[in-house]
């Protein structure tokens, strides 16, 4: 099977789809490569260095189009500068594209691709689960922006970012805020925190602090209950009430903040704005903003996508294309994330598109011109979400939303059985009755707390309390030892008494480790 | 003479420090509190019944009549019952002292088999007696309620006593599967509905015969249950039987119509059934699978596929190797097993743990929910051999960390750490959540040999590029790499 890697042709998209160390692996695969000449150029692979590895190299993007089997590109099809016509309409019929796609806001592009009769896999779309972390392109492409946003920031901040003491004087450390702690958010507190800065994070979801903390950033929080976390490891939009202590928060901060990096995206949404003017204001002149979400938006007022602008002596920097700005190491990453996938689909020898893989499938877009996007996404149990940290009384709080399940028609049998009681017109026995159906409950309330660590003595503690039955031995002793009834009265007495001795013992010497 | 509304008082006070005994459970540092409850709610029970039986008790006018087949006034009986009182206490006691705690599912499954066998002679005891006086119309009830409370001691007292002798050791921890078990358990509840039909209609207390048959039945039914089941399916069998007993005791108390048994026999009715449930999930069954039995022995076309699969070699240690590992990792993880327990190793363990902190590494223990023969096993031996259990973590504080850690150090345990429980769906073991060992940088894995777990399935884990084999007995060894440790 035939790969093509054509020339991207977004303005100043420096980045290619595969460097030749990727094409090396994609023929190991089992592929044939063909590269567009001067397509890796400004990533600083030449054509040469795709020649020396085995690479075919082709001469203009039609050609590339329409021989490839499976056209592997970083940017979504646009219409090409030099040909006059759209990259989609150069697909071959029936050919396969894997490349960034964003189908939820290109629905034109993604009907152009199915007249087509094309077969897309959208690399924005790649599941996020454990398996599927080594093909999640959107996380290697947010974690190179990340670090270059510090880097970006460096240039143009007027100081050092780590302390210094000099013959000359003292210069302090640099203060770095970084808000949103997601992939971009943590690679730029590691790089801020590797140039020596002082470096504080906020997000609103409490499961990361342990992450951030563990790169060496302060975690700040808002003193309000209330948790972020969205599906699928991402952040979801919180109330006003909470965006109002958060900006707070931030012009409060802004005062000993010399660089501000926010990263704040909810999928699908307009990006929130979390760095409110008076908060630009509030800073020192000569502080640095760098809005990672601007291309949505931006978390910043007066962020300009694409542009650095200077907003109350504040530099606000609006880049868009921060991975494309570090080609080389983006081209290599998203290159091994493509081959990944292709390899995850059975290299060239057996490859499919199963839709029963959930990766492949929440990949997909369009299957021969079909819609299939998006996929019924399942839900995943919390522990393979890439979202670390999951709330340990999930396991509980799930368990019991479970068996919940069954409740009403458990409630409704139990209903029933006590009508059908009532009927009968016994009194006493629907009194007994009452007071087994409450127990059982109680028990079912308290029982859920009870530690996992302690369901040994749990289980010796209730057998122990099981020995009640000694009191219905007890009850039968009215006679003389002549009669069965007693005798066997007796023995009930004797077991239900080990019964309740060795119970309670056994639990108190336990407990008693626990407690040492 | 206390007035009869005192000992039923006290009955309320005993069923509400029960519930508070149970409640105390939910953290170490009330659970001690918690037992206490639990005896005081006992002592009072037991107290107060006494005084009931012994006639220090004024009855209620109209009562009176009804309650004095209960009047313990033949003195033989009464000396009796109190020699009674002392055996039990002494033996149990005994028990309690002398049982290790690596004999814990033993010990518990033992006493699960006296609280059956127990409701069964109250049963058969109260049908044979006169203590319960039956008000009119309520003889067709009341010969139900003992029918049930018989039924289900009688499966609880066998089943017990089977799962006891499993658990020992004594039986082969191996399902034994009839041809035709489920018919055969179909037909054996079949004839005890039929005897009921007899029993329950009876005039007065004569129909003995139907009602000793019965409980032969069950007890067969009880015993052929538990036999079917595997030894992996412990915990959930174990648990099962807990709650049976509370069933039985609940059971006997609408039979005696006393409120304080059928509210603690439901207490411990329901606890037992969550913590079976609780192990079925970790283990991805469901209970009924578990309850027909037969696992690992009939893993399916699936399962034969992937244990035919070619694994490759395995790579071992030598105790040189792993002594060296453990000196270079700073964050190490133990998931112990059942071959913990087997072999005893936790007081070695903890030693080298110990040691491990004083030199300044991170080591955590992770659990996972049905590691070991009963619901919080290992917990229990961990925290016998002084483990900080701070430091003993549940599979879902601590599976996201395995990725950051540098040696994961599995002792005993095989099906809980089985990637193929993720990876494989054809696996029978396919769904059951497992500790993600294997994202570790190391995984040193502790085993007597290369036999396969429970469930019968190899474990691809065993031929990871990151893991190494370290064979022999887990104590043995971790004494060598004591030695080892201490020696440089």
């Amino acid at each position: 099977m035939k790969i093509g890697v054509p020339r991207e042709v977004w303005p100043g998209e420096c980045r290619v789809a595969a460097s030749p160390a990727n094409v090396k692996r994609l023929q190991k695969l089992g592929f044939s490569v063909q590269v567009e000449t001067g397509a890796g150029l400004a990533a600083s692979f030449d054509d040469d260095s795709y020649r020396n590895v085995g690479a075919q190299i082709v001469d203009g993007a039609a050609a590339i189009w329409e021989q490839s089997d499976i056209v592997i590109k970083v940017r979504a099809p646009m219409p090409h500068p030099d040909l006059g016509t759209h990259e989609a309409d150069l697909l071959r019929e029936g050919g396969t594209l894997i490349s960034f796609i964003w189908p939820g806001q290109e629905e034109e592009l993604v009907q152009k691709l199915a007249s087509r009769k094309a077969t897309v896999l959208a690399m924005d779309c790649v599941p996020r689960i454990t398996r599927a972390q080594k093909l999640d392109a959107l996380s290697s492409m947010a974690n190179i922006a990340g670090y270059r946003a510090v880097l970006e920031a460096a240039h143009h901040f007027g100081s050092f970012f780590t302390g210094q003491m000099t013959a000359a004087g003292k210069v302090p450390p640099a203060r770095v805020l970084v808000v949103g702690a997601g992939v971009a958010g943590l690679s730029a507190i590691g790089a801020a925190r590797g140039l020596g800065a002082i470096v504080r994070a906020f997000d609103t979801r409490p499961v990361v602090e342990e992450q951030v903390q563990s790169m060496g950033a302060e975690f700040l929080t808002i003193e309000m209950e209330e948790d972020g976390a969205g599906s699928g490891g991402y952040a979801k939009q919180m109330s006003q009430a909470f965006i109002d202590a958060e900006h707070a928060l931030f012009e409060e901060q802004a005062g000993e903040i010399d660089i501000i990096i926010t990263t704040a995206v909810i999928p699908g949404k307009p990006a929130p704005l979390l760095i409110t003017e008076q908060a630009v204001k509030n800073m020192k002149p000569g502080s640095v903003i760098v809005d990672l979400a601007a291309e949505r938006g931006g978390n910043t007022a007066g962020a300009v996508a694409d542009q650095v602008v200077q907003s109350h002596g504040v530099t606000i920097i609006g880049y868009t294309d921060l991975p494309s700005r570090m080609a080389r190491v983006s081209s290599e990453l998203y290159g091994n994330n493509i081959c990944h996938l292709l390899d995850d689909m059975g290299g060239a020898e057996e490859y499919r598109v199963d839709e029963d893989d959930e990766v492949v499938r929440g990949t997909l877009v369009l299957r021969d011109g079909e819609m299939k996007w998006p996929a019924q996404v399942k839900e995943l149990p919390e522990e393979q979400m890439k979202a670390k940290g999951a709330d340990p009384s999930d396991f509980v709080a799930k368990a019991a939303a479970e068996k919940k399940d069954h409740g009403p028609w458990m409630l409704l049998l139990i209903g029933l059985a006590l009508i059908a009681v009532g009927w009968s017109g016994d009194s006493g026995f629907l009194h007994q009755v009452s007071v087994f159906v409450l127990s059982c409950f109680i028990g079912y309330q308290v029982v859920w707390n009870v530690s996992a660590s302690l369901h040994t003595p749990l289980m010796s503690v209730t057998n122990a309390i099981s020995g009640i039955i000694i009191v219905g031995g007890m009850l039968q002793m009215g006679g003389s030892l002549e009669e069965p009834a007693t005798v066997l009265g007796v023995i009930a007495v004797l077991f239900a008494t080990i019964n309740i001795t060795g119970g309670f013992l056994v639990t108190q010497r336990m407990l008693k480790m626990f407690q040492g | 003479m206390i007035p009869y509304g005192a000992i039923l008082s006290s009955y309320l006070v005993a069923a509400v420090l029960f519930i508070l005994s149970l409640g105390g459970l939910s953290h170490q540092k009330t659970s001690r509190r918690g037992n206490l409850y639990g005896m005081i709610g006992m002592a009072l029970a037991v107290g107060a019944t006494a005084l009931l039986i012994l006639g220090k008790v004024q009855f209620p006018e109209g009562l009176a009549e009804n309650l004095r087949g209960i009047l313990l006034d033949d003195p033989t009986t009464a000396t009796v019952f109190a020699a009674a009182i002392g055996i039990g206490a002494l033996t149990g006691s005994i028990l309690a002292a002398r049982v290790a705690m690596t004999s814990m599912p033993e010990m518990v499954a033992i006493l699960h088999s006296f609280v059956g066998l127990a409701a069964v002679l109250v049963g058969i005891s109260t049908y044979l007696g006169s203590g319960i006086l039956v008000p009119e119309g309520g003889e067709l009830v009341h010969n139900i309620e003992i029918y049930l409370a018989v039924f289900i001691g009688a499966i609880t007292f066998t089943g017990s006593v089977l799962a006891f002798l499993k658990l020992r050791g004594s039986v082969s921890g191996k399902p034994i599967t009839l041809p035709g078990r489920h018919l055969l358990n179909l037909l054996m509840v079949v004839a005890c509905v039929y005897l009921s039909i007899g029993f329950v209609t009876a005039e007065g207390h004569t129909a003995v015969q139907p009602l000793l048959w019965m409980t032969l039945i069950a007890c067969v039914i009880g015993f052929h249950m538990v036999a079917a089941i595997g030894g992996a399916d412990m915990p959930v069998v174990v648990s099962m039987l807990n709650s049976y007993s509370g069933w039985a005791a609940a059971a006997a108390g609408f039979m005696l119509k006393n409120d304080l048994l059928i509210v603690t026999g439901a207490l411990v009715g329901s606890s037992g059934a969550i913590l079976s449930y609780i192990m079925c999930r970790a283990m991805n069954r469901s209970f009924i699978s578990v309850i027909l039995g037969g696992f690992g022995t009939d893993g399916g076309g699936g399962g034969g596929t992937a244990a035919a699969r070619d694994h490759g070699e395995v790579t071992t240690f030598d105790v040189d190797e792993a002594v060296e590992a453990l000196r270079e990792a700073s964050e190490i993880i133990i998931v112990p097993g059942y071959g913990m327990a087997v072999a005893q190793a936790q007081h070695s363990l903890s030693q080298m743990v110990d040691f491990l902190k004083e030199k300044g590494k991170t080591v955590r223990f992770g659990i996972h929910p049905v590691a070991g023969r009963l619901p919080g096993h290992m917990n229990v031996l961990l925290a016998e051999a002084n483990v900080d259990y701070n430091i003993v973590l549940e599979m879902d504080e601590i599976n996201d960390d395995f990725a950051a850690t540098d040696l994961v150090l599995v002792i005993g345990a095989n099906d809980i750490v089985n990637p193929d429980a993720l990876e494989d769906p054809t696996s029978p073991i396919a769904g059951m959540p497992v500790l993600e060992v294997w994202k570790s940088e190391t995984v040193v894995v502790m085993k007597r040999s290369m036999g396969t777990g429970y469930a019968g399935v190899q474990n691809p884990l065993f031929f990871k590029d990151n893991s190494r084999m370290l064979f022999g007995d887990a104590k043995e060894v971790v004494d060598q790499l004591m030695t080892g440790l201490r020696s440089h």
